[in-house]
């Protein structure tokens, strides 16, 4: 089926979601659908699959015209969404999963024909090449295998339209070589693709046609052969982006964090970190790879006083940290940029000055006997703005208020304010434009040139390559290798991040 | 000139709410009045025109009893500096200050709470143990035990004690074992109420003679705060200034004070908080024996100063509206003055009204609800006064 949008047009209260948007897709391709965060990428998706009702512009199928007043009229017109969080039941099988919601029946009573549902599921991954054991139960299932789930379940309602949001960021790279396959196969089985993503590669890889998407409206359409990435960088952004983070070789010195034998607990209770032995050294970087969810978050919170660490030894130059609390960590030279700013890196509802001042407020600089300096505060923040090029009406605004990549400017502006000798910072792009990708990389690898020893966590491979002097891999709460720059292919650590070791 | 219109901005929603609650309230009491509903069908105009007379009457005495009788105004102006006339002019607008002095106090006492996060029900209590605590120092150090001025003193200080230390409870067990704060306090109101039926009931020292009813011996024989109007007629009295001086002191300390810094990061983001190595539990603990002294505070003056008696109920409605106080208030202290005067406003105003028709109480707190649900939602009072007919977008952005 061929699919048309047609100048769709999606206003909320103080954001124009999407401005006339126009985009299509023929029968059998493959549409690659880039932009930033808050370019209108969900709101678009929303749309189409009959969450919002777009306040202008059309939906045609075929050359006809639909109206989607819920998601079922969607899913009737033959458009299958992937989520990028899945929506399954954990102790489902995998034929249950795929079947929920349209169950062949049998007899009288409309009882499950749970034997004619594997036979269409096991025809239906045979078909497409979704190789899936239809008996097993989805919890027992990695990820990747998942997803493959969620798509033979928007096949199984015939869809004829697949749209994939953000696919890729759950999967490790040999993960998504595999997804890229079975979208080819898909394709050439003449069903229509939507890919949409902000990875550039991913783009060039997979897609016969990329549409690019800049605050809302069309940035600009291309094809793979045509783009390259610096390219549909610039179309994303409206500037030319620096895409590789320009840094002198390390001049590594002496250890500064030691970690041996650290075991983390999770919520649960169960091993989280499981004897992590490490060391960061003055002047490098250290990048933590892996699939989210194998002991990063965990390992953090105890290296920086927000979990217990259950046995183990942290050690930041001679001075024992592991039952530090966060302010003692943070005084004594860590600087934390945390993986979730929403939730542990600021405070809304309060300014930019207010949060720029979150743990230091304290210090006899901005508080003397019981009360705020604001003269000081001002100052400084004023300072950090300027610094930092945090673009905001005044240092007392609602730091909600403020896009995230400002956001994120005045907590790396915050961390760095202190005397800093280890820089702990989980994720610390995640969800940011490009421009400010480039600001924050440049800022981390300054402090490494300061001679600071910096421990990134990040499940995008592309920034652990780009930054780590020395890449570990973790895997089901261990670190499954350490690898030097120049060992670390994005083949080597993909196989790492998977658990393979050989 | 740019301040102004800064205030203007400010009050116009709640203006907007208050009228169109009035609005709103006015319908309900043309089609609660029986004679009303019994003449519609055979003489609508009437019917409609008795109503509508009928409820302009009632927010003329809701009015005239909230500010003041213009005739009586016009007298006393008239009338060359004749105190009588004076007082007569002025009582209802004193009597409406005087009734939002508890709702200051303990409207800015759940706001110190609610800063924090905490769900602070317990005001009624902490506003009754401030009242036994004022008046056990009035009988103790009053009646020219101690000079006036130390007497006044020790009240509000025994009245703070007592307040903080019924709001620690709570507090103390919220931050050691995690007790929801908004049942234990909501039990502690119902403590309060009992200990002071108690204490009230079985001390000679402090039940009133003869010893039938459970009420204290009148204060006013041991402590009388002095008033600060030129006519002694009008009880208006030092607790007003002090609970302004409150407001101003609970401002300083939220937004000015390393302590308040912390108790706000606590209240909006608890996870940003020990983040920034914030203590949860000490957070906790400040917050709740602050939010106690200053409901203890007004619990003490009101008692002594106002009421001059101490009795089971002294708290009456106070806790459950200075809830709403604080939140329509928007937890700001100059936000909770202007909405407790409000409050005190309808319902001194209130009272006239019931007296002067045959309008039942309970209208009277349906208007005062109306109020607090119009102002808590601004977009439903601009919905009403908007186009009504015109589509509203329904999606909301994510």
């Amino acid at each position: 089926m061929r699919l048309e949008l047609q100048k769709i047009t999606k206003q909320f209260p103080g954001v124009l979601a999407n401005d006339r948007i126009s985009i299509s897709v023929d029968k059998g391709q493959v549409l690659g659908l880039l932009g930033e965060n808050g370019a209108g990428k969900t709101t678009l998706m929303n749309i189409l699959s009959g969450l919002y009702r777009p306040d202008s512009g059309k939906i045609l199928i075929d050359g006809k015209e639909r109206i989607f007043r819920d998601p079922a009229q969607a899913i009737d017109a033959g458009i299958g969404m992937v989520h990028q969080h899945f929506m399954l039941v954990p102790v489902f099988d995998v034929t249950e999963s795929v079947v929920l919601g349209n169950e062949p029946t049998k007899g009288p009573l409309g009882s499950f024909d749970r034997a004619t549902a594997r036979a269409q599921v096991v025809e239906l991954s045979k078909k497409h090449g979704l190789h899936v054991d239809p008996d097993a139960k989805i919890e027992s299932l990695p990820v990747g295998v998942r997803q493959r789930v969620e798509i033979l379940k928007a096949l199984y309602r015939k869809s004829d339209i697949l749209v994939l949001d953000e696919p890729s960021a759950v999967l490790t790279p040999q993960e998504t070589e595999e997804l890229f396959e079975i979208i080819r196969g898909l394709a050439r089985g003449g069903t229509s693709v939507i890919f949409i993503t902000h990875k550039l590669n991913e783009v060039i890889a997979v897609a016969d046609k990329i549409t690019v998407l800049r605050r809302g409206a069309v940035a600009g359409e291309t094809t793979p052969k045509k783009a390259t990435a610096a390219k549909l960088a610039e179309m994303m952004v409206g500037r030319e982006v620096q895409l590789t983070v320009s840094r002198s070789k390390s001049k590594v010195a002496e250890p500064i964090l030691q970690v041996k034998g650290l075991n983390v607990l999770n919520d649960a209770g169960g091993l989280a970190v499981n004897n992590a032995t490490f060391e960061v050294r003055s002047g490098e970087i250290l990048a933590v790879a892996g699939v989210q969810g194998n002991g990063q978050t965990e390992l953090v919170e105890a290296l920086t006083g927000l979990r217990l660490v259950d046995s183990g030894t942290v050690v930041l130059e001679k001075k024992p940290l592991h039952a530090g609390s966060p302010r003692e960590i943070a005084m004594a030279g860590v600087a934390h940029i945390p993986e979730d700013r929403n939730r542990d890196g600021m405070v809304k509802g309060m300014t930019i000055a207010e949060n720029y001042i979150l743990n230091t407020y304290h210090l006899p600089q901005y508080s003397k006997s019981g009360l705020l300096n604001r003269k000081a505060i001002a100052a400084a923040t004023e300072q950090a703005v300027k610094d930092f090029d945090i673009r905001t009406p005044s240092i007392s605004t609602d730091i909600a208020s403020l896009s995230g990549g400002n956001q994120q400017k005045v907590i790396v502006a915050r961390e760095f304010s202190r005397n800093v000798r280890l820089v702990i910072a989980a994720q610390p792009t995640r969800g940011l434009d490009v421009g400010s990708i480039e600001y924050i990389h440049r800022r981390i690898v300054e402090q490494r040139d300061a001679g600071a020893a910096v421990l990134i966590v990040s499940t995008e491979l592309d920034e652990v390559l780009a930054l780590g002097d020395r890449v570990a891999v973790m895997y089901e709460g261990r670190i499954v290798g350490i690898l030097d720059a120049k060992e670390a292919t994005r083949e080597r650590v993909g196989l790492l991040m998977g658990g393979i070791t050989k | 000139m740019n301040g102004l219109k800064k205030f203007g901005s400010k009050i116009r929603i709640p203006a907007l709410s208050i009228s169109v609650a009035l609005l709103v309230g006015a319908i309900f009491i043309i089609f609660t009045d029986i004679e009303v509903l019994g003449g519609l069908l055979s003489d609508p105009i009437g019917a409609l025109s008795l109503g509508i007379g009928r409820a302009a009457a009632s927010y003329s005495a809701l009015f005239r009893g909230a500010f003041g009788d213009p005739e009586n105004i016009g007298k006393a102006l008239a009338s060359n500096g004749d105190i009588k006339l004076w007082a007569r002019a002025l009582r209802p607008i004193v009597e409406s200050v005087v009734a939002s002095v508890p709702l200051i106090f303990v409207g800015l006492g759940v706001s110190v709470a609610f800063r924090t996060g905490i769900f602070n029900i317990g005001g009624a209590g902490q506003y009754t143990m401030g009242a036994v605590g004022g008046t056990l120092a009035a009988l103790l150090f009053g009646a020219g035990v101690t000079p006036a001025p130390i007497a006044i003193l020790l009240v509000m200080i025994f009245g703070v004690i007592g307040g903080a230390a019924w709001a620690f409870i709570p507090g103390y067990l919220k931050a050691r074992v995690g007790a929801s704060e908004v049942i234990t306090t909501i039990m502690l109101n119902f403590i309060a109420g009992q200990f002071v039926f108690f204490l009230v009931s079985n001390f000679e020292f402090i039940q009133k003679p003869p010893r039938i009813q459970p009420v204290s011996k009148e204060l006013s024989q041991f402590v009388d705060l002095p008033g600060i109007l030129p006519i002694s007629a009008l009880r208006m009295d030092i607790s007003i200034i002090i609970a302004l001086l409150t407001a101003v002191a609970v401002s300083w300390f939220l937004f000015r004070s390393t302590r308040g810094f912390e108790l706000r990061a606590a209240g909006l983001n608890l996870a940003a908080a020990k983040y920034a190595g914030i203590g949860a539990g000490t957070s906790i603990i400040t917050a709740m024996l602050i939010s106690g002294a200053i409901s203890g505070l007004g619990g003490a003056l009101v008692a002594v100063g106002t009421i001059k008696q101490l009795s089971p109920g002294i708290a009456g409605s106070v806790g459950f509206t200075a809830i709403a106080i604080a939140l329509v208030g928007g937890t700001r202290p100059s936000g909770v003055v202007a909405t407790a005067l409000v409050f005190g406003l309808l319902q001194h105003g209130g009272s006239l009204m019931q007296v002067e028709t045959s309008i039942p109480i309970e209208m009277l707190l349906f208007i005062q609800a109306l109020v607090i649900a119009f102002i808590a939602a601004p977009e439903l009072t601009l919905g009403i006064l908007k186009n009504p007919f015109r589509r509203r977008p329904r999606s909301v952005a994510k």
